[in-house]
């Protein structure tokens, strides 16, 4: 009998033989999304760079990518993929990180990348928690949740990504969850054709850490819950703000056509050397 | 390298501005920074320069960003720098960390000030001596360069450039205020006569499984994007292909003591030193600066009759302990003359004391260099 080999194996490096993502994680369905993407675009995974941080979510394209990744220091792969691109402004540059990583401690990274609109593409997977480090509180984390590090209940307001990246200028913007694969996989290709800054911002399930701190049962619980309380985005233009709390706004929020840095600074470029001094 | 990139020829110059030519000549082709206080002009310049050559300076949003990019595009095969003083060089302690790891050539600048903490900007103190070797946590060992004059900030930092892609390291200039700020004559040479090193890599086509790319004591071929090696780059714990290991402790032993190794082998080849003592003297033991006072100390010491030499380390790390003790074997004391409260003076002390007495001269102020007559009269002081 013929083994039988997933049709998207091949865009997975020869040595990694298993997962170190916890049973019912999310990391799977976005792993898939992304790969898929690449793979119905007819794209080589040799066409990108990986880059990402610490935390589970860093660990989608690290190691299990077979194309060249940086599996950087927490907070900072932005930072890093902003210098990648720079040397190699041919190929796509891609980030997959958390919520903790993007958005608190690379939170200025994020906003800086935005605004300077540097061709690249960002998955944000939020899973509303610190999972690898055991379940803490983090920006994404809605009040009230008792995590290990806000025993009697979290007390700070939790961020709105897609819209901090929308208002520090990206020119593209989805959010979806792991309930919506398909979505997930069709604007991850229009962000990776998008030439500037795209963002994904993709809420997906941690049931050991999230799951348990918040009361849930397992991730199909917690799926069920993202599909309750998403609502798409021109189905929202008509709720008021009171009639969104609690729900997620799902969709392609934002697709604009702005100047990209890269091709910015080779403008500069021919300037510069039109005229030394 | 074109003549652009070398602008040969004789020029009164700013130490910061040699600096940045330095990194022109070398090859430099990417530099991103902040903007900080005595280091400025360097980035200014590289602004003005590197798109002139097809380069490109970033002007990022902190210190912590900058040396990111910098690893980033090192990565991609460019030859790159970032510029800095000690409060950035706190901010980028841990992505430095991040660079001895994963074995990234980069040149950091540290132009220092005034310190701690904000301190005094506009003022010269050699107060991150010891921050350059130990400032990111864990072992590693480090290259680090000191100038002495503008000319030395364009010759130390080609050589900085050179280390780095030599070596797979960060490579730190310890420069300060008062040669960032000096002018002087400075001469940069023809382009042709100027060494320039580049990494090893991978030929092209070499099969990715069969590539080892990191922890060889020999400098292991760099594995660069884009070119379809499909490099694992991490920081974590990892083996000679670059795959994670956090499981068997003797691979943190062997990525601890193989990143480290890979500089302490080489060390002959690294050190810059420049003695200029007999058998018999009182040795004078300075870097940067402070060994310009040194050098003058020791003329009106000789004058005087009094038996007076110098050794100028210009390379601070890896320590330079063999040519420490081989003066030492002849001194016949040895005094260190630092711009601080003695940050290499224990270094110094350790490998010279036991061959002779070692003694340390503060500046009478910090920030303010030695005057030369303090200097003799500690001569004429160990002398008796």
């Amino acid at each position: 009998m013929k083994e039988i080999v997933h049709p998207l194996r091949r865009f997975v490096r020869p040595s990694v033989v298993s997962s170190t993502n916890c049973p019912g994680c999310g990391n799977g369905i976005v792993t898939q999304s992304i790969l898929r993407a690449i793979d119905e675009l007819a794209m080589d995974i040799d066409d990108f760079v990986f880059v990402s941080g610490i935390g589970c979510a860093a660990w989608i394209p690290s190691p299990f990518f077979n194309a060249d990744v940086l599996h950087s220091i927490h907070g900072r792969p932005l930072a890093y993929a902003l210098g990648i691109k720079m040397g190699l402004p041919e190929k796509k540059v891609m980030v997959v990180s958390g919520d903790g990583d993007l958005v608190a401690i690379g939170g200025n990274h994020l906003i800086h990348n935005a605004r300077r609109n540097v061709d690249m593409t960002v998955i944000c997977v939020n899973n509303s928690i610190y999972g690898m480090t055991g379940g803490q509180a983090g920006p994404t984390t809605p009040a009230g949740v008792e995590t290990t590090t806000t025993p009697y209940g979290s007390f700070e307001n939790p961020f709105d990504i897609s819209r901090l990246v929308i208002a520090a200028g990206a020119t593209f913007v989805a959010r979806w969850t792991t309930i919506h694969p398909r979505e997930m996989t069709r604007s991850i290709k229009k962000a990776i054709r998008k030439k500037g800054f795209s963002f994904i911002e993709v809420h997906s399930q941690c049931p050991v850490q999230f799951g348990r701190k918040s009361g849930m049962n397992g991730s199909v619980e917690m799926m069920e819950d993202y599909r309750k309380r998403s609502v798409r985005v021109e189905k929202a233009a008509g709720f008021k703000e009171e009639q969104l709390k609690n729900r997620i706004v799902v969709g392609e929020l934002v697709d604009i056509e702005k100047p990209e840095m890269v091709e910015e600074i080779n403008r500069i470029r021919a300037k510069a050397m039109r005229r030394p001094s | 390298m074109t003549s652009e990139r070398v602008r040969s020829g004789r020029y009164f110059m700013m130490g910061n501005e040699a600096c940045a030519e330095g990194a022109l000549a070398a090859g430099c082709e990417f530099a991103a920074g902040y903007p900080i206080t005595p280091a400025t002009e360097i980035a200014n310049r590289l602004a003005k320069r590197l798109p002139q050559v097809g380069g490109a300076f970033l002007q990022m949003e902190d210190e912590i960003s900058s040396i990111a990019a910098v690893i980033g595009a090192s990565w991609t095969g460019k030859k790159v720098m970032t510029v800095t003083s000690g409060p950035g060089i706190s901010l980028m302690s841990e992505n430095i960390g991040f660079a001895v790891g994963v074995e990234t050539p980069c040149v950091i600048v540290n132009v220092q000030r005034g310190a701690p903490t904000t301190g005094m900007p506009t003022v010269g103190v050699q107060g991150d001596m010891v921050q350059a070797k130990h400032g990111s946590h864990g072992d590693y060992e480090i290259i680090a360069l000191c100038p002495s004059s503008p000319q030395e900030m364009f010759d130390y930092t080609i050589t900085a450039f050179n280390y780095a892609e030599k070596y797979r390291t960060p490579v730190f200039i310890l420069s300060d205020a008062f040669v960032g700020h000096m002018r002087e004559e400075v001469t940069i040479p023809e382009a042709k006569t100027i060494e320039s090193v580049y990494r090893k890599i991978p030929s092209q086509g070499t099969d990715p499984q069969s590539i080892r790319g990191f922890l060889d004591e020999d400098i292991a071929p760099m594995p660069i994007f884009g070119r379809g090696f499909k490099a694992h780059v991490t920081s974590s714990c990892h083996d000679q292909a670059g795959k994670r290991n956090l499981i068997d402790l003797s691979s943190l032993d062997l990525f601890v003591r193989r990143l480290s190794n890979k500089i302490l082998k080489h060390k002959e080849d690294i050190t810059i030193v420049d003695g200029n003592y007999a058998k018999g003297d009182v040795v004078l033991v300075s870097y940067g600066p402070v060994a310009r006072s040194a050098s003058a100390a020791a003329n009106e010491a000789r004058e005087a009759g009094l038996p007076a030499g110098t050794l100028r380390i210009a390379t601070v790390w890896p320590f330079p302990d063999h040519e420490i003790e081989k003066m030492a074997r002849k001194a016949k004391h040895v005094i260190v003359l630092e711009n601080n409260l003695g940050q290499m003076y224990p270094y110094i002390k350790a490998a010279a004391a036991r061959f002779t007495g070692v003694s340390f001269l503060a500046p009478a102020l910090i920030g303010q260099i030695h005057d030369p007559e303090e200097i003799v009269r500690k001569i004429k002081e160990v002398v008796q």
